[in-house]
């Protein structure tokens, strides 16, 4: 793995970073305990990225719908957004009770995002191979406007078997596009068993380089070092930039970790108090 | 048709920098003006269809206006999950325009004759549907689908098709176009088989048959008020497309003419259930389909009795 000159964060910003984190995995697992929801492993792993992103690398304007010089953040492993709202709450960008109705009849927060049901969500997605496009046609956009705005792509493992997700790979890499950045959460284990017993992706980084992408590998939990290599997406690359994120699935809840099971079950409300003080 | 869409949307595109233009790789002979006037708003994806609708949602989302051109196979089927998530789900100003009406590549054999796709695009919630019948239908409806704020598909004949309606004449997206006005049957016709529907109008005249003729050149939304006129004010209802029978326009107007529980009679010309065989010109599957002037007439005959 890559370590190049890292940024050196402050420990108290670390500090915070980690509270983040850990306070929205908490929130994962109290809103799908209450709302008997799937897919927890899969939204526990991205949270780190999303944490990084959202307290240090994206410049976002919620106020005005239409802003060239603004970030996007497209959540394309939809399955994942349990973990991606419970970020935005931690952020303060969406309010927290709408995480204790999570599930709930007349609830406005879906399994899978969709465009608009809260503030932050800007695509809907949950049918994956379909971000990657999108934030293809959003970086574009931010481009032919010259604006300064940059697209951040948050795909899973298993979508990088889609088909759809090739073809933007290809056709972004074409284009030079240097304002996309794709951040893959590889944690390495798919709907129904481990991306190399099911459809092995490596050599991986090699397939996005060949497609034209700087790639950087990065361990998806490590924020000092992914936020160095984010700091780094400058838009002036003439390359669209992926970050292949090492993480764990089911992260930071011990007895889910790199647990296939975890995509399907959810914690029983008898076991809420304990799973809890159990999270790193 | 194909020349007046692209002379529409050029001219959308000098007047709003926001109109983009995207092709999976077709449109050779046909797009090279617009690609050179507008370099900033075209762009052409590669044979990728699935890619093109997804990037056409996300510049939609960032403010602009994107026309999507492919074959009208290719562009309902292949991307079918994009534009039911990414466009119609999320509602987007996309207008995909396919080109080739159903027996346009008559020799090409079934993979590129469009059977199912304005059945496909009409099942979809916000998705707008149009076929227009001639060039002035299809100027008319680009400017409209420009006008809408959610998704449009727009299936256009390839070339050669004749004007039927005067310059003047209002062409609006949802309703029907009444070319001709008659109490003995009404022809409801769909896309380019408009002047077939005309000439067995004037066939039928000879022999004191009053039709009248309307053009719907939108199967989505409906202009169900003029269905049920006309089967209430007539003794029967022709419908015309090029499109299998199933879930197509005939089928839309059998849903209206049965949920208002009017019993005229209603013949669906258009094509059985299968792929349609053989090689020949686009003639000669029309023919075998009954789509043809002598067909419509021959319809028109079996609901008078005579």
């Amino acid at each position: 793995m890559k370590t190049r000159n890292s940024t050196k964060l402050s420990r108290r910003f670390l500090e915070k970073l980690k509270r983040h984190a850990l306070n929205a995995r908490r929130s994962v697992i109290t809103a799908s305990a209450k709302a008997g929801s799937v897919h927890i492993a899969s939204a526990l792993s991205p949270i780190d990225i999303m944490v990084a992103l959202y307290f240090d690398i994206l410049r976002l304007n919620l106020k005005k719908k239409i802003d060239h010089n603004s970030d996007k953040f497209i959540l394309s492993k939809g399955h994942g957004a349990l973990g991606f709202y419970s970020v935005l709450a931690e952020k303060g960008i969406i309010p927290r009770d709408l995480l204790d109705n999570y599930g709930k009849n007349k609830s406005i927060l879906p399994v899978h995002p969709v465009r608009g049901s809260a503030a932050g969500v800007e695509a809907t997605t949950g049918s994956l191979g379909h971000g990657l496009g999108m934030g293809l046609g959003m970086a574009l956009a931010q481009k032919s406007n010259n604006g300064e705005g940059r697209t951040f792509i948050l795909l899973s493992d298993g979508e990088c078997d889609e088909g759809s997700t090739w073809e933007s790979v290809m056709l972004a890499g074409h284009l030079k596009l240097d304002n996309l950045i794709a951040i893959v959460d590889y944690n390495k284990i798919q709907a129904f068993g481990s991306t190399k017993e099911v459809l092995d992706l490596e050599p991986f980084t090699d397939k996005w380089r060949a497609n034209r992408w700087d790639v950087e590998e990065v361990d998806g939990h490590d924020f000092e070092k992914m936020i160095s290599i984010m700091r780094k997406t400058s838009t002036k690359r003439r390359k669209p930039m992926a970050i292949i994120a090492h993480t764990i699935k089911g992260k930071g809840v011990p007895f889910m970790e790199n647990k296939l099971e975890w995509h399907y079950k959810n914690v029983k409300t008898e076991d809420l108090e304990e799973t809890l003080s159990s999270i790193y | 048709m194909r020349l007046a869409f692209v002379d529409e949307i050029t001219k959308l595109a000098s007047r709003d920098k926001n109109v983009w233009l995207i092709t999976a790789d077709l449109g050779f002979s046909v797009f090279e003006e617009f690609k050179k006037k507008f370099p900033n708003q075209f762009l052409n994806v590669g044979v990728a269809e699935q890619n093109a609708i997804s990037i056409a949602a996300g510049l939609a989302m960032s403010g602009k206006k994107v026309f999507v051109y492919s074959i009208s196979t290719f562009i309902t089927m292949r991307p079918f999950e994009q534009i039911r998530n990414d466009i119609c789900y999320q509602n987007l100003p996309v207008y995909l325009v396919g080109g080739g009406s159903t027996f346009s590549y008559s020799t090409f054999g079934c993979t590129h004759f469009s059977l199912e796709d304005l059945g496909l695009m009409k099942i979809l919630p916000n998705m707008a549907v149009m076929a227009p019948g001639d060039p002035i239908e299809t100027r008319a409806l680009v400017r409209a689908a420009y006008n809408r704020k959610g998704p449009v598909y727009i299936r256009i004949a390839k070339r050669g098709e004749p004007i039927i309606h005067s310059k003047n004449d209002r062409v609006i997206l949802g309703k029907s176009s009444k070319l001709l006005g008659g109490n003995d049957i009404a022809i409801l016709v769909c896309g380019r088989q408009l002047p077939n529907a005309m000439f067995a109008a004037e066939i039928l005249k000879e022999e004191g048959i009053k039709c009248r003729v309307l053009s719907f050149h939108t199967i989505k939304p409906l202009d169900s008020a003029a269905i049920i006129k006309a089967a209430k004010e007539t003794k029967g209802l022709i419908t015309v497309e090029e499109h299998l029978l199933s879930g197509g326009f005939g089928s839309s107007v059998a849903e209206i003419v049965t949920d208002k529980g009017l019993h005229t009679p209603l013949i669906r010309l258009g094509i059985s259930d299968e792929f349609p065989r053989g090689v020949g010109s686009q003639d000669y599957f029309l023919k075998k389909y009954k789509l043809t002037p002598e067909g419509i007439v021959k319809a028109a005959k079996k609901i008078l009795k005579i």
